[in-house]
């Protein structure tokens, strides 16, 4: 598996709304954040989902976000995250 | 004197009386034609069930009783979960299971916005709050206000850290081992972890409380 992103990465979740069965969360489109670990590489959920076999296999991150961020009236602490896992196919470099 | 029905009990219905929802009769439908089909057997079919019914928050508790005790244990729980509850002949399943940890900085709790990820092979089936989505929307819009709805308070200088399984993992909480248990054995200790510390939602139970 050869993952795209390190770990402390700063990576941009896609803000694409496509049909069909996808497991990136809404919250997060459009968001960015630190890719926290790598998880291995998993067959393609939106391919499984309708009976494909989901190869290649995409690399899983664990990525990390100011919970502060992603809501605009978050009333909770300063220093609060959350933590999403994203498939490599969701994810952009974020610009510096 | 002897119940001898000259009383009218309310009606409890029996399980056919209520129709089947469309998945009931889909997932029906789908086992039996697996089995008529010869892809698995009704007997495979019932252990499944048995074995999933046979979990509970137990085999967790006893995971996290052997981290408080055993730092090495730990370490390795931390690593691959499933490989360490083999250690105490748990049998976690194949989904990979990691557990976040509880330190003084960072209080953590999980949840499935999608769906129900659940480390149901460890910890037994979710409760049907954890599958609603008064949960799973509120838990990463406003988790202290929903901790505080379970009577738990994280103060505002400790990282609150929302784990979403959206994907192939599934988590589970290591929590911090109480105060006071200093002098209570590895069984003593896994009375003290609940399911819902496991989620991330209370505190493990004080001792004597």
């Amino acid at each position: 598996m050869t993952a795209r992103f390190a770990i402390g990465a700063k990576v941009s979740v896609r803000a694409a709304y496509p049909p069909g069965h996808v497991r990136t969360p809404f919250f997060v489109r459009g968001k960015t954040g630190v890719v926290t670990e790598i998880m291995g590489a998993y067959r393609n959920p939106e391919a499984l989902a309708y009976g494909r076999d989901g190869e290649p296999a995409l690399p899983l991150y664990r990525v990390q976000f100011q919970t502060a961020e992603l809501w605009d009236d978050y009333g909770g602490g300063a220093a609060d995250s959350t933590v999403v896992d994203i498939y490599e196919n969701w994810l952009d470099p974020a610009e510096a | 004197m002897a119940h001898d029905h000259s009383h009218p009990h309310p009606h409890q219905p029996d399980l056919e009386e209520t129709p089947l929802t469309h998945y009931q009769a889909m997932t029906e439908a789908v086992g039996q034609l697996l089995i008529e089909k010869g892809i698995i057997t009704g007997e495979e079919l019932r252990a499944t069930l048995e074995s999933i019914d046979s979990k509970s928050p137990a085999g967790g508790a006893r995971v996290v009783a052997r981290a408080w005790v055993d730092p090495d244990f730990k370490a390795r729980l931390l690593v691959d979960v499933n490989k360490a509850a083999e250690e105490l002949g748990i049998d976690a399943g194949i989904i990979p299971i990691r557990a976040v940890e509880n330190t003084a900085g960072v209080h953590n709790v999980i949840v499935c916005t999608l769906c129900s990820c659940y480390p149901r092979n460890l910890i037994g089936l979710p409760p049907d709050w954890y599958k609603a989505r008064s949960y799973r929307s509120r838990a990463v819009r406003e988790p202290r206000a929903v901790l505080a709805e379970f009577g738990t308070a994280i103060p505002d200088d400790v990282e609150l850290r929302v784990h979403d399984s959206t994907a192939d993992l599934r988590y589970m909480v290591l929590p911090a081992r109480p105060a006071g248990s200093e002098g209570l054995d590895e069984a003593a200790l896994a009375e003290l972890v609940t399911r819902d510390c496991m989620i991330g939602v209370t505190l493990p139970k004080s001792p004597g409380a």
